[in-house]
């Protein structure tokens, strides 16, 4: 699956560039489902970025992980979630020093999450690279109850929490990675939009 | 500019070559508090000349009974560092700028790393005075030629992370050990002779540091040059001499321009270039290459010209 190009909109909403190499740097990468083929190519543009590189990889039902575990990274460690990859990849931020690099490659959800969590270990915004692969689905937070909706497609959607309906905004936040859903009927309630599909 | 009248009352020697000053209000009221990394632009009147220079504040941020600095000697420089040298006593009133801060530190850092080379010790003295309060994890390098010529020794607190590092015993500094291993969340600030900034700069880039995580403060001053001529939009000349800049010329000439640091560094007296016919010397920290390339600004603190004409926007 190609990376994502995803229509321009306000200065909040996230925006992905093709993962580029940094070098034999100390680097660590988490790549969920198609997010493996970003490091796959990465590595075919500069094998040297392994050299150095603990990767964790979220296979999401892919089968990615074979030729992953050949790019012979440093450490190479396959996990069945986001939440049980969590504890190896804080450890790994609280062992990392400056000029370590981070590569984030899938979903914004994971994007969203693991940047979240990088930059509140220290990691400066600029030693992050993200690509966005694979599918458009969103992790949205009401603004109302504050709970996180994952994988969400549509537009509007019910928040899993506290089931109000919930316009799907372009608003991030940075510290929580999550987009931000508004109430869709405030003025009307009952009276909401037809459900779309979210759109790149 | 706001301006303070401070009496000079302490005047104490550190090393053969840099001396510090202590200035209070003259009716002992409090003087406004700052943060650590703040100058002061003191006004030396000096024969007719009115000179002004930047001076980083040494004492308590948070302590408002007076502003004390830092001031080497430059016997080659323009005068003002030895005006304060040989001309002004205790007791003297001079006029103080109120503290402006370019080299704050970022708050956010799990850890400041500050590297300083000779006089650019000064910043970092009341930085560490903030630190202690904040409780914040922090390193400090403190390089220097001769023990005689680093005067800070005798300012630094005696703590085990604080390093100082003579040449002349064989001690030098190794950036590429210093900049190795330091934590997630380290921020580098450099003061110092650009040839440190620069090092810190390359061996941070090398280590894959971002950008984002180095600040450096280095304040210039006005260098010499040959005398020339700017053009105001009024058809008015103005003639600035081989040791004066162009934004004393103007000052002199009772023409209006705002300024700060006048060290090239904070970009407050950035004059627009309607039309220029040679060839800017830009000394500035400020304008982009691209910018100083186009030859539509200039920096008039510390930036010369060579050529027949230059316009300005005043």
């Amino acid at each position: 699956m190609p990376r994502t190009e995803f229509s321009p909109s306000i200065m909040s909403r996230p925006v992905y560039a093709p993962l580029k190499a940094q070098g034999a740097a100390p680097a660590l990468m988490l790549a969920e489902a198609e997010g493996a083929e970003a490091i796959l190519e990465l590595a075919a543009a500069d094998p040297s970025v392994m050299d150095r590189a603990h990767l964790i990889f979220i296979p999401g039902g892919t089968g990615f992980g074979p030729r992953l575990a050949a790019l012979r990274a440093r450490l190479y460690h396959e996990a069945p979630s986001y939440p049980a990859a969590l504890e190896r990849y804080r450890k790994a931020l609280l062992d990392a020093h400056m000029g370590t690099q981070l590569y984030l490659a899938g979903t914004e959800g994971l994007i969203g999450q693991a940047s979240a969590e990088a930059l509140a270990a220290g990691l400066p915004a600029d030693a992050i690279q993200a690509e966005h692969r694979g599918s458009l689905a969103r992790r949205m937070q009401c603004v109302h109850c504050k709970g996180v909706t994952e994988g969400v497609t549509t537009d509007p959607f019910t928040c899993s929490h506290c089931g109000l309906t919930l316009f799907v905004r372009d608003h991030f936040s940075r510290r929580l990675g999550a987009f931000q859903g508004v109430c869709v009927d405030a003025e009307t309630p009952g009276v909401t939009p037809a459900v779309k599909e979210i759109k790149a | 500019m706001s301006a303070l009248t401070l009496r000079v009352t302490e005047i104490t020697p550190l090393s053969p070559l840099v001396t510090r000053f202590r200035f209070e209000h003259p009716e002992g009221a409090g003087l406004p508090l700052f943060s650590g990394g703040a100058h002061v632009v003191v006004e030396m009147p000096d024969a007719g000349v009115l000179r002004r220079n930047a001076y980083s504040l040494i004492s308590d941020p948070l302590d408002g009974s007076g502003y004390e600095i830092a001031v080497r000697r430059e016997d080659g420089g323009r005068g003002g560092s030895r005006f304060l040298h040989t001309k002004v006593s205790v007791g003297d009133l001079l006029r103080v700028n109120l503290p402006v801060n370019l080299f704050a530190l970022d708050l956010r850092a799990k850890k400041q790393l500050m590297i300083a080379g000779g006089i650019g010790i000064t910043p970092f003295l009341a930085q560490l005075k903030q630190l202690a309060r904040l409780q914040m994890p922090f390193e400090l390098h403190y390089a220097a030629r001769s023990r005689a010529e680093a005067a800070g020794i005798a300012l630094l607190p005696d703590l085990p992370q604080i390093h100082v590092h003579i040449s002349d015993e064989g001690n030098r500094m190794d950036l590429g050990a210093i900049l190795s291993g330091q934590p997630l969340g380290t921020h580098v600030y450099t003061c110092g002779p650009e040839g440190l900034i620069a090092a810190v700069d390359e061996t941070a880039a090398r280590l894959g540091w971002p950008k984002g995580a180095l600040h450096s403060e280095a304040f210039l001053a006005p260098p010499p040059g040959a005398p020339f001529t700017v053009t105001l939009k009024s058809g008015r000349e103005i003639e600035v001499g081989a040791h004066q800049s162009l934004l004393e010329a103007l000052e002199a000439a009772e023409v209006a321009v705002d300024w700060s640091c006048r060290g090239g560094a904070c970009g407050r007296c950035e004059t627009g270039v309607s039309a220029c016919h040679g060839r800017i010397e830009h000394h500035d920290h400020w304008l982009s290459d691209e910018e100083k390339a186009s030859q539509t600004k200039i920096m008039p603190c510390v930036s010369r010209f060579v050529g027949e004409t230059l316009t300005l926007d005043l």
